[in-house]
This record gives structure tokens, C-alpha cells and sequence, in this order.
């Protein structure tokens, strides 16, 4: 089974975003990029897969990653490679895609690639949008199983238990299909530095996002980007009789 | 202009969530419609119909509509789409999940989890696990839309909408094969007055239950967790609050042994009252606490059970 992985070059989990003073949004200039966290589970779990680990052997054959970005994100790219997969696509783009966008782009890379799953993140941790993947099954009219938690590949399906409101619900999507996964699905590995080394001579095509012939053009416009209201620290109890108290003239309680 | 909202429902009623996006719903302006689908939910139907502002509800059902599963919401939606300027569902994981498979298949760029609704096509949504909100305005002709609800206050009772059947689809590639659902007697989590949370402090799974689950009890409180609980295993990754997990927003929130990394401020900084119980006074909780008591939790929760009485 063919795997494709599309990874996002986003903002460090470790650093807080800041908003610049003019409202245009958040600075990110110096600011340290990694590969988005959800998307680094997916590549995880594609590299499971393939190595028959809480899978059957060789369930992936091959894993692809893909990444839509400026020239950078063929970092983000190399990382994925490090974890193992085979090679990896960069779709050159120096402005930042929508979620529409980016899910026709990757359509026109699964109709290149021709996988039999595509696994993912569930959303980015910038965006926040939680959309792209549920997308590009719409796009592929493929079947989606969101919010993976756990993943079992056989009989040409993906037997997925999602993560719901209230629990866990279990789909069963008939291959090719698109999986998101979700934070409980695995813990990433650390890639060795032998796997490092190994990934700098893996192949990494590049292909500027014009040539794909896909529409990427921007239907929203961002107003303003602005720091949300400010919390601040109220005052401190030293009982439990005086929280109780406050809280009853709060009226809460 | 008319705008549909797709409910959130159980079958019986219509959770909180469905009369709160009817609210964002009615400031887009022009009429509102309801679509409950489901299987066996003539019941949530009539009582949608019941929420003020409501021009008339739409059922449909099928065996795969009642597991909501998304393929099947969005072949049912996509027929309907063209009576309506909007698309509005909840920000759940349900919501979520189709909400943007019916924005591909209608060619629209989804806008995902809205906290206000500036204009019929300006929106305001957090970005950066709520470090920053966007105001952004779609020139897509139809609008589809995710709502954080607890940003909107619920529309009342009152309504008398009519209700009709539209037909529900069933999609051949996806089934559904089974769920485990948490069973309890606790309000659901995300629509709670009180929510009681726990953190990495707790330890195990065992203190976790027996610090919280009474506690919980003794307010009619819903049980909540910070992510590094969950991670550690001490709660059910459904107990999650934060950016990963359940945006909540009670009149009481009360943090046991949380420090307040960022991820899960984001998820319960618009509660009304936060208290936050922590022996560390460093602790970032602190920083956005109406009350905070600066003990260790061993302590603590015994004696506010004892002052709550």
C-alpha cells in the first residue's frame, strides 16, 4: 500500500505566538518552524506501517510526503524523511494557501501519485482550521475517517476509531480513503542521527505550485489580526470557607 | 438571505449547542432553518422547532445519518444548498468533521470555528490555539461555517416552526462499525454551568477519580482535564479542555493541580469565574484566576468539600 503524508512547515509548539503591532498578523519572523505535531503523528504512523510495528508487516510499501511551502518547508520535508519515509514532494509556494487551496493542490498530487491512503494531521496548529483533509476526500469523493486515534489497515479498508464527543466511534472506510489523525494515536520517534544523515540523500522534487494547473486563489480577506482580551490575575483565597464565600456573593455557587 | 443551521442533537432533544448557533445564525440575518438528521429523530425535530427565530425545521434521516457520519451529512446537505446563503453547524467534532467536506464538495472555503459574527460576511476566529483572533471576510457567495458555541448565548423557547422531511442519504464506502460512549450522570462537559478540572498534580488515574469525581458530585460539576493528564493516562482523552480537546466556558471553573500551559488556557479562559487551586505560586494559572489558593490540592479539596457542606 502507497502512503502519501502531507506535512506543514508551522510555528514551534514551544513558542507563543505574537501578534504584530500593525494587525497585519502574527510575526514570524525569527521565530523557530517545525513540522506541525498532528502532521508528525501521521508520518509516524505511516512509518509503523511500513515497518510492521502494531501493523501487519509491510502494510506501507512506500511513503510519500508532501509539503506546500516556501523553499524551507523542504526542511520540514527531511524531517519526515529522517522519521522514514521514502521521498518527498515540496509544492513551491511563497504565498500561504488556504485550506480550499491546499486541499486541490494535494488533489492534483494524489492524482499524480496515485496512493491508497493518505494520512494526516487533523489540523495545524497556526490556522487552527481542522478542514483540509476532510476536504480533499470531498474533492477525491473519497471516504474520511477524522480524529484517528487508532488505525487498522485490512481487507482494503482503514478501520479507524475516531475520537468523538462523548468517546470513541469506529468507521470503517473502504481504501483509497483519507485518514486525520489525532494527538493519542502515537507517541513520534526522535529520528537517529544515522536516519538523518540517511535523509539528506533521499529525493525531494520540487514543483512550483503554478504548474499544477490548480485554482489557489485566496476567497477570504484578513481584516485584522488582533490579541485576543487579556485576563487578568484577580486575588488570592487562603481557606476553603473564604473561596466558598466569594463564590456564593459571585453568585456561582 | 436564509441560513441553515445543522443541529446537534441526541435523537430525543436538541443539545445547547444547536439554539447557540441559531443565535450566530440570526446576526447573519434573513431567515433560519434547522436540519436535524439523524435516524429516529422526529422528537429532536420538534424540538428544534421549538427555538425562537426558527422558520421551519428539516428531518432527514437514513442508518448512516444517525452515526452522523460525514459523508452521508454532506451528500445530504449539498442538495439543499441552494436554497441557502449560509451553512452553520457547531464546532463539535461533528461539526467539524462534515462541515468542510459540504465547503469542498460546494467549492467554498470553509470558515472554521467563528466566536462572532461582524457582518453576513465577516467572522472573528482564534488562530494559534487562541493567541490571536483573525477577522476575516469570505467573498465566497455561500458562507459555510463552523460556531464555537460557547461564544453565543442560546436563542430561547417560543418558536413554533414547522417541521418536513427531506430525503437522507447513505454512502456505499464508509460504515460504522461501533462506538464506546462515556456513560454518565454528570452534565455533558461542554455545556456545563460548573466544570471541576484536574491536572498532571493528581499523579495516577486512581487520585485523579478519587480527588475529582466527588468533588464533581458535591457541585453538579462536569469533570475536566488538562492535556498532560490525559497524556499521562490519569483521564479519558474526552475529558480534555484546551485547544486539542473541549472548549468549555462555565459560570465556574475550578483548576485542580493544572500549571496552565497555554494549549489549555485556550480552552476555558472565557469561563466566567476561574479558580485555580495549585501549591506552586509561580504557576501561569494564576495569571488569569479570579481566586487562587496557593495550596496543595491533598489538602485543599477535603476542606472546600467540607465548607461546601
Amino acid at each position: 500500500m502507497k502512503v502519501l503524508v502531507p506535512v506543514k512547515r508551522a510555528i514551534d509548539s514551544n513558542v507563543k505566538a505574537r501578534v504584530k503591532a500593525d494587525g497585519s498578523g502574527v510575526d514570524l519572523a525569527n521565530v523557530k518552524m517545525s513540522m506541525n505535531p498532528f502532521d508528525e503523528i501521521a508520518v509516524e504512523e505511516a512509518v509503523r506501517m511500513k515497518e510492521g510495528k502494531g501493523h501487519a508487516a509491510n502494510t506501507a510499501s512506500e511513503i510519500v510526503v508532501v509539503s506546500i511551502g516556501p523553499a524551507q518547508a523542504s526542511e520540514t520535508l527531511r524531517t519526515a524523511l529522517a522519521i522514514g519515509a521514502d521521498r518527498g514532494i515540496l509544492v513551491q509556494s511563497d504565498t500561504d494557501l488556504e485550506p480550499l487551496a491546499v486541499a486541490k493542490v494535494l488533489k492534483a498530487i494524489v492524482d499524480e501519485e496515485k496512493p491508497d491512503l493518505v494520512l494526516m494531521g487533523k489540523q495545524s496548529i497556526d490556522g487552527d482550521n481542522n478542514a483540509v483533509g476532510q476536504m480533499l476526500a470531498a474533492l477525491l469523493d473519497w471516504p474520511q475517517a477524522t480524529f484517528a486515534g487508532k488505525v487498522e489497515i485490512g481487507a482494503g479498508k482503514a478501520t479507524v476509531s475516531r475520537e468523538v464527543d462523548g468517546g470513541l466511534q469506529t468507521v470503517a472506510a473502504e481504501l483509497p480513503a483519507v485518514v486525520t489523525v489525532d494527538l493519542r494515536l502515537n507517541t513520534p520517534r526522535y529520528a537517529s542521527l544515522p536516519n538523518i544523515m540517511k535523509a539528506k540523500k533521499k529525493e525531494i522534487a520540487t514543483k512550483p505550485v503554478a504548474d499544477l494547473g490548480v485554482d489557489v486563489a485566496p476567497r477570504l480577506k484578513v481584516v485584522k489580526v488582533s490579541e485576543p482580551p487579556k485576563r487578568s490575575a484577580g486575588e488570592k483565597v487562603s481557606d476553603a470557607g473564604e473561596l466558598v464565600a466569594k463564590l456564593k456573593s459571585k453568585g456561582v455557587l | 438571505m436564509a441560513v441553515l443551521v445543522i443541529a446537534d442533537h441526541d435523537g430525543a432533544t436538541v443539545r445547547e449547542a444547536t439554539a447557540k448557533v441559531v443565535t450566530a445564525a440570526s446576526k447573519l440575518g434573513g431567515d433560519v432553518d434547522v436540519l436535524v438528521v439523524g435516524q429516529g429523530a422526529k422528537a429532536a425535530a420538534d424540538a428544534a422547532a421549538k427555538i425562537k427565530g426558527v422558520r421551519k425545521v428539516l428531518l432527514a434521516e437514513s442508518a448512516e445519518l444517525g452515526k452522523t457520519l460525514a459523508e452521508a451529512v454532506a451528500a445530504t446537505v449539498v442538495p439543499l444548498a441552494a436554497n441557502y446563503d449560509a451553512i452553520l453547524s457547531p464546532a463539535n467534532t461533528d461539526g467539524k468533521n462534515y462541515s468542510p467536506r459540504i465547503a469542498a464538495k460546494l467549492d467554498v472555503a470553509p470558515i472554521s470555528d467563528i466566536i462572532e459574527v461582524v457582518s453576513a460576511d465577516t467572522f472573528v476566529r482564534p488562530i494559534y490555539a487562541g493567541n490571536a483572533l483573525e477577522t476575516i471576510q469570505s467573498s465566497d457567495a455561500k458562507k459555510v461555517i463552523t460556531v464555537r458555541p460557547t461564544a453565543f448565548e442560546p436563542a430561547g423557547d417560543g418558536g413554533s416552526a414547522s417541521v418536513e422531511t427531506v430525503a437522507g442519504a447513505d454512502v456505499p464506502k464508509t460504515d460504522f462499525v461501533s462506538e464506546e460512549m462515556v456513560k454518565s450522570d454528570r452534565p455533558e462537559l461542554a455545556a456545563a454551568k460548573i466544570v471541576v478540572s484536574g491536572g498532571r498534580a493528581l499523579g495516577s488515574s486512581e487520585e485523579f477519580h478519587a480527588v475529582m469525581d466527588p468533588l464533581a458530585d458535591k457541585l453538579g460539576a462536569a469533570v475536566g482535564a488538562s492535556r498532560a493528564a490525559v497524556d499521562a493516562g490519569y483521564a479519558p482523552n474526552d475529558y480534555q479542555v484546551g485547544q486539542t480537546g473541549k472548549i468549555v466556558a462555565p459560570e465556574l471553573y475550578i483548576a485542580i493541580g493544572i500549571s496552565g500551559a497555554i494549549q489549555h488556557l485556550a480552552g476555558m479562559k472565557d469561563s466566567k469565574v476561574i479558580v485555580a487551586i495549585n501549591k506552586d505560586p509561580e504557576a501561569p494559572i494564576f495569571q488569569i484566576a479570579d481566586y487562587g489558593w496557593v495550596t496543595d490540592y491533598k489538602t485543599a479539596v477535603p476542606e472546600l468539600m467540607k465548607a461546601l457542606g
